[in-house]
């Protein structure tokens, strides 16, 4: 099975997919492997990994911070890369990369080497559709999914354009910002997640500020999917990958009770 | 058509590479800038601030002494140093305030290097009581002081930006970060023609009035076109505003200068044009300093408004098809023009625009007698007196004395 077909079967359990993040090259270059070994322990449906660039403009200061030290720590495309192969065998594996760094490797390179890697996905912060129709479609050819971004601010017209483009699951920002914990769910969450799927097919997941187990159940009514990024981060940072594990078990916990309580 | 401007694009470079959140705001500004542009209200407005606010149109001045000196072509200074706040980046700002509080935004964001920009910002914020935020890297607020300064007292908050290299490519991603999270409000004004579309080509049209002026401005004093316009090339609005009219037009050499920092070869400089590779940094695809990888490199000049490393898309445009050249200077020849020009001609320039006028000459002496040659003399030196007196030396202690 492709990595695409491995991805988009990890949206239909019954109960939103979790989907952890983590950047490539934090706290270490051998810590991020820990860090992924303890999403999966925990229940990890999906690994988000981030490979680390000098400009994360998407990012706010706790994902820049992890990205600025593994950067230090010698983390460069190889090795990101490298890392979401190692663990391609395990879990569906998606890659949320800026689109520079694709484009520096040359696009056709990047999307073989994924392809190769058994990479299921890849998601670009700052690739919008206008500019995305040719690297969706190669995507697409290698069985890489291309998992576009959805915001608060797109109009139902690109709501249809990125629904048209996207070969895996939409990635809904919750809130207009950048990456950062939110204690709570942003108003507008629920609505965007509502217009996403009267509008597209593909799965969808929200992202952006979930920072509480609370948070996610309650996104877990509309969502297929769950990203969290920078509590987690936050919590290598503070704990270590096991600190971050106990936490992500307890969220998957949550989710998995809300799905059984409504069915 | 030449150019794929309308598309967002010249050529292959430009484009909107931003987070989706964006490009709502994107869309709303092109079409607010479609339909305002020739409007006769919002040109009159213009007009009117161009004229008693900045007090354009500005000089142009034959600089006698430089003419005399490099033994080539008459040398005319365009003074955009004598430009309300001290530099071209008012007129962008200006035409940008204007378009902000069409589409009703209270808040204004921006992002400064030398300081210019944010000053000429907080000024047209001030002006059309706006909010206004000013993202500036820490190390800029430390060689620009005085331009920090001038930023509050006009009422903006300057907000030192402690990420990455400390300086002006910091401070655009912190304004981008800033604008995606206060989209609905806000509007940020860009400084320079970087950026998605379609700010590379709105801050293009606002300092064309430099071109425009020039162009009028040679027929009168010379009666023709110059042979050559050099301008310095930061991120490139006020070469761009110089060139613009003149692109494609025979018998007019358009050259850009960019900043060759300690020297090409050491990799400190901010030569995006001479060094870089084709890449995409804050929304547009153009020459970008990177490494291998794909990683942003810090960029280095003497002046913080060249300290940059990437250049806007329409200058990789003109250099790709030839329509203009592109040379660097380092920070020592431009401290030289620095001085030449102080001495000479009784002006200090910006630093930046001191790279211009270093190059002057070599394009003075390949003209040759009785040809003309403008500079853009992009801003006024005021704020890097403590940076040129460092490094040349001088010091307010007089000796002697009777
Ligand atoms: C006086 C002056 N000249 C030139 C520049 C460079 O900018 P650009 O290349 O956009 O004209 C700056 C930027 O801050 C400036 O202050």
């Amino acid at each position: 099975m492709g990595g695409r077909e491995r991805l988009l079967g990890a949206f239909s359990k019954g109960r939103p997919a979790l989907i952890p993040y983590l950047t490539a090259g934090y706290p270490s270059l051998g810590g991020a492997r820990e860090v992924a070994e303890a999403y999966l322990e925990a229940g990890a449906d999906v690994l988000e990994v981030g490979v680390p660039f000098s400009d994360p403009l998407a990012d706010g200061p706790t994902i820049q911070d992890t990205t600025a030290r593994a950067l230090e720590n010698g983390a460069d495309v190889d090795y990101s890369l490298g890392l979401a192969g190692e663990f391609s065998g395990r879990a569906p594996v998606v890659v949320l990369v800026y689109y520079n760094l694709i484009f520096a490797r040359g696009v056709e390179r990047f999307v073989r080497e994924a392809g190769e890697a058994g990479i299921s996905g890849v998601v670009i912060p700052d690739l919008p559709v206008d500019e995305a129709g040719d690297f969706a479609r190669a995507m697409e050819d290698a069985g890489v999914a291309f998992c576009p971004l959805a915001a608060p601010t797109s109009t139902d017209r690109r709501l249809e354009e990125i629904g048209r483009l996207a070969s895996g699951f939409v990635y809904c920002v919750s809130v207009a910002g950048v990456t950062g914990v939110r204690e709570k769910l942003p108003p507008g969450a629920v609505e965007l997640l509502r217009r996403v799927r009267a509008k597209v097919s593909a799965p969808v997941a929200l992202g952006f500020g979930i920072g509480s187990a609370e948070a996610a159940r309650e996104a877990a009514g509309e969502a297929d999917g769950i990203i969290i990024g920078s509590r987690l981060m936050q919590l290598v940072g503070e704990g270590g990958p096991e600190r971050a594990g106990r936490w992500l078990q307890e969220v998957r916990a949550a989710l998995s009770e809300s799905a059984g309580g409504g069915h | 058509m030449r150019q794929r401007a309308e598309s967002g694009y010249f050529g292959p470079f430009g484009g909107r590479y931003v987070p989706e959140t964006l490009i709502h705001a994107l869309e709303e500004l092109e079409e607010s800038y479609e339909r305002y542009r020739n409007d006769p209200e919002f040109v009159e407005e213009l007009d009117a601030l161009a004229r008693d606010f900045v007090g354009r149109p500005t000089p142009l001045m034959l600089a006698s002494r430089l003419t005399r000196r490099w033994g080539g072509a008459n040398v005319w200074f365009k003074r955009e140093d004598l430009a309300h706040t001290g530099a071209h980046k008012i007129n962008n700002t200006l035409g940008q305030i204007l378009l902000a509080d069409r589409m009703g935004k209270r808040r204004i964001i921006a992002e400064t290097g030398a300081g210019q920009h944010g000053v000429a910002t907080a000024t047209v914020a001030a002006l059309y009581g706006k909010e206004c935020v000013v993202y500036m890297g820490e190390e800029d607020t430390r060689r620009q002081r005085l331009n920090v300064v001038r930023m509050r007292l006009l009422g903006a908050e300057v907000v030192p930006v402690r990420t990455g290299s400390r300086t002006l490519k910091d401070a655009v991603n912190e304004a981008i970060r800033d604008w995606v999270t206060n989209v609905e409000d806000t509007h940020y004004i860009i400084g320079s023609v970087v950026g998605p579309a379609p700010y590379p080509r709105i801050v293009r049209d606002f300092q064309t009035v430099i071109g425009r002026e020039i162009e009028a401005q040679a027929r009168e004093r010379f009666g023709g076109d110059p042979d050559a316009i050099v301008a310095c090339v930061g991120a490139g609005s006020n070469a761009i505003g110089a060139f613009h009219p003149f692109v494609g037009r025979e018998g007019v050499r358009l050259v850009g200068v960019e900043a060759a920092g300690r020297g090409l070869e050491s990799g400190e400089h901010g030569a995006s044009l001479a060094e870089g590779r084709l890449g995409v940094l804050h929304g547009a695809k153009s020459y970008v300093l990177q490494t291998p990888d794909g990683q942003i490199r810090e960029a280095h000049s003497i002046s913080a408004g060249l300290d940059y490393p990437a250049t806007g898309p329409e200058h990789a445009y003109l250099k790709e098809e030839g329509l203009a050249e592109y040379a660097s200077v380092t920070d020592e020849e431009a401290l030289e023009g620095f001085t030449l020009c102080s001495k000479l001609e009784g002006i200090l320039p910006a630093l930046e625009s001191a790279h211009a006028v270093y190059h002057a000459e070599k394009v003075a002496r390949e003209l040759g007698p009785g040809r003309n040659l403008v500079v853009c003399l992009s801003g006024r030196g005021d704020k890097d007196v403590e940076v040129a007196a460092e490094a040349l030396g001088v010091g307010p202690e007089v000796s002697g004395g009777r």
